[in-house]
């Protein structure tokens, strides 16, 4: 069992074997990887993406293990399967990265992310925003006679969905986390 | 028992521990304390350049003919910027390289100092990791873990980054065996059922090619003798690319010369056209295989590379082996022996019909000149009259670089330093001073244009002044050569500034720094010359003059596959397409 407890083995994926085309269809793949908490690995991770021209859909990065020094970050990304493997070999390489997995690829995961809303209006729209926050089972975190701050946890579909009835609603701002994500299971 | 020092002593304790017995460097303000070190001691010499890109391409010279990291030693602000086109370089090549600088000290930092630069901002992504030491109780053990590092798995750049207080401060000196290494140890034995894949693959191919590369000669001398033994024991053809040279003979009897862009003709076909591509510590550069989609139709492909990111990064292969090429070929070899050494022998002897034909073409062949001394020419006479030597070849960047990798045959590895993946003009003549430093006794020759021998002329200081009798032999064509020949091509023969009108009297120039010129430019006096050069004992600036508008054939052009390349004689007016002409 490693670090990140995804078993090892447990997917077919691997640098060693890779789909059997080079497809041009692009993927969205969660990737988690375990590194030293140490100063600038972020930069590190970040400058690999940006020159190496590959996408950040979304990125989260926490210290973990605050023993080992060992902070976990998420990444969202998009590309073709040949990008994808060429992502997670060059995060690899990383000296100060230990571990790094392809949650997308290796099973199923759970994946969530935290967003805060700020909701300002009167009377019915106010209303209205307070029922749907029901539905999408959102907390009211903060409150004026005139605002609303939404706290929401989902996938970001989820988070997606609410922000886009809330609009009409009069949302002024939003601040979203990122994704968090744990492969399901052992 | 641990021992208080200063972080200054820690350095070179450091640096002592680990074997080093050359600095190359550049004193400053942020380093002083090091220096001050380094002046009372004996046990590493230090070689003091004219500007600090040469203190990285020197330690890149010394490090590829020695197999032991180079070592560098620069100060804050302008050293560690100036250093940057050597760190880029060795990361492209994987060669070893560690460099320490000066920095302000940790209270000033984020101020604006004098001479600070933000170098592990700047240099993290042009070294394999970097450090900043903010506290002299992690200094030793920092120094430790970046040779480590440095070494470890596929070679490459770090650096060091020590404010001027953590120099000054005391704390326990941590010695080698102690420090921690970290977890980074990159696997160096290959996966044994891809190996067995792999020789099951050698025992039935008809036309196969072993395609080596500089991972064969980072691996070490052994890993060069593996690569021999089966290529004598299969009989397999082999070509390498322009950082590979040297660890296959260039006189044994499978060599097909070097391949790609300006390789051979029957190289270049032999990988079009095989059936099993062997690629051996290589990475399938751009120089290499032309056009992606075109590249070796027919056949299956293996990659032996200790770089798991080098794996399906541009070539999709069928049986990638990651690990070091000396342990991975130790194993084919093993394995192939005890599968009963067997060999597909009537397909082999086709294949080797096909490609004796094809060498038939000669594609290196050229008419000397009566008047003009042709470069090709010179470089058949510098190998004619250097041959049998332990000789150590430098280039710089350009047409003289692949006329060299062309002319020259290399016999032994750790012998050819070039500047393959980031192409840096400028990193000859520093290389040749890092190599003959290691090596006081050897014949070190930089093969140069001279534009580029320019780019780090002031060089020739270090040479009189640590008496290092290297040999600059540039082949004068007035041009840049490699732009003049890519307008002339590309660009409808219009030369926009691709030319010098000012250059030195290269003869004037070696004599004001102490050191000795030859000019040479008739073609009956070149044996002379190069004799004259060879015998004489110290620096020698060669003044070749050669052909003016030499192009440099074979050449695959831009966009196109290997089967499409451009022989010498051949039309070559409009060779490139519009597509082709994108790239570079």
């Amino acid at each position: 069992m490693s670090a990140l407890q995804i078993k090892k083995g447990s997917t077919k994926h691997s640098a060693y074997n890779l789909r059997s085309t080079f497809s041009d269809v692009e993927e969205t793949h969660t990737i988690a990887v375990l590194v030293e908490n140490e100063p600038g690995v972020l930069a590190r991770v970040i400058g690999l993406f940006s020159g190496r021209g590959y996408n950040i859909d979304s990125l989260t990065v926490a210290e973990v293990d605050h023993k080992g020094h060992l902070s976990r970050i998420t990444i969202v990304t998009t590309g073709t399967p040949q990008v994808i493997e060429q992502i997670k070999a060059q995060l690899g390489r990383i000296v100060p990265v230990h571990e790094v997995h392809d949650l997308t690829a290796e099973g199923s995961s759970v994946e969530r992310e935290l967003a805060l809303l700020k909701v300002t209006g009167v009377s019915d729209k106010r209303v209205e925003a307070l029922r749907l926050a029901d539905i999408f089972r959102a907390q009211v975190v903060d409150s004026t006679l005139e605002s609303f701050v939404f706290q929401i946890t989902g996938t970001p579909e989820k988070v997606d969905a609410f922000a886009d009835l809330m609009r009409p609603l009069g949302l002024t701002e939003i601040a979203r986390t990122g994704v968090a994500a744990l492969a399901r299971g052992l | 028992m641990t021992r208080q020092m200063t972080g200054a002593k820690m350095v070179v304790q450091a640096l002592r521990d680990q074997g080093v017995d050359t600095v190359f460097g550049y004193p400053g303000g942020a380093v002083l304390p090091i220096y001050d070190e380094m002046f009372q001691q004996n046990d590493i010499q230090h070689i003091l350049v004219r500007h600090e890109q040469a203190a990285v391409h020197a330690a890149e010279g010394y490090a590829r003919s020695t197999g032991k990291p180079g070592v560098v030693l620069v100060t804050s602000g302008p050293g560690a910027t100036n250093a940057v086109t050597g760190l880029t370089d060795a990361l492209m090549d994987s060669i070893p390289i560690v460099v320490l600088t000066g920095q302000v000290p940790t209270f000033m930092i984020g101020t604006d100092a004098f001479q600070e630069a933000d170098t592990v901002g700047i240099t993290r992504p042009c070294t394999k990791h970097n450090w900043l030491v903010k506290d002299t109780a992690k200094l030793s053990e920092t120094i430790h873990q970046a040779f480590h590092v440095a070494l470890a798995g596929r070679p490459g750049p770090v650096l060091v980054d020590i404010p001027k207080d953590v120099q000054f401060a005391s704390a326990d000196y941590q010695p080698k065996q102690k420090a921690p290494t970290g977890h980074y140890q990159p696997q160096v034995k290959g996966d044994m059922e891809m190996i067995t894949a792999l020789v099951e693959e050698i025992e039935t191919a008809a036309c196969p090619v072993f395609y080596t590369g500089g991972g064969v000669i980072n691996s070490g001398p052994g890993a060069s003798q593996l690569l021999r033994e089966l290529v004598e024991a299969t009989g397999f053809p082999v070509t390498s690319t322009l950082m590979g040279l040297g660890a296959y003979p260039a006189s044994g009897k499978h060599w097909l010369g070097m391949l790609g862009m300006h390789g051979l003709y029957e190289a270049n076909l032999a990988m079009h056209g095989c059936d099993l591509m062997i690629n051996v510590g290589a990475r399938f550069d751009d120089r290499i295989t032309g056009r992606l989609d075109a590249f070796s139709p027919k056949s299956r492909k293996a990659h032996i590379d200790i770089d798991p990111s080098s794996i399906n990064k541009v070539i999709r292969v069928d049986m990638p082996i990651i690990g070091d090429v000396g342990h991975v070929l130790e194993d084919v070899l093993k394995v192939w022996k005890a599968r009963g050494r067997r060999i597909n022998r009537e397909g082999l002897q086709k294949w080797w019909a096909r490609i004796h034909d094809w060498q038939k073409v000669d594609c290196l062949k050229f008419k000397p000149n009566e008047g003009t001394i042709r470069p090709q020419y010179a470089l058949s006479r510098l190998e004619a009259l250097t041959k049998g030597r332990d000789r150590y070849i430098t280039t710089e960047v350009g047409q003289h670089q692949m006329w060299a990798a062309q002319y020259l045959g290399f016999e032994d590895p750790n012998r050819w330093m070039t500047s393959g993946g980031l192409g840096t003009m400028g990193y000859g003549f520093p290389a040749s001073i890092g190599v003959q430093v290691a090596h006081p006794d050897a014949l070190v020759i930089n093969v140069a244009g001279e534009a580029s021998w320019l780019m780090n002329m002031q060089e020739m200081g270090t040479a009189i002044q640590f008496r290092l009798p290297v040999k600059q032999f540039i082949l004068n064509n007035e041009r840049l050569g490699m732009v003049r020949q890519w307008q002339e091509l590309l660009h409808g023969q219009r030369y926009s500034h691709s030319w010098s009108e000012a250059l030195p009297d290269f003869v004037k120039l070696a004599e004001a720094f102490g050191a000795k010129g030859i000019l040479c430019k008739d073609p009956a006096d070149l044996d002379d010359a190069i004799m004259e050069m060879l015998n004489h004992d110290g620096p020698v600036i060669f003044d070749c003059l050669v052909e003016k508008h030499e192009n440099c054939f074979p050449m695959i052009p831009s966009g196109e596959p290997h089967n499409k390349m451009l022989l010498g004689e051949a039309k070559t007016k409009d060779a490139i397409g519009s597509k082709g002409a994108v790239m570079v």
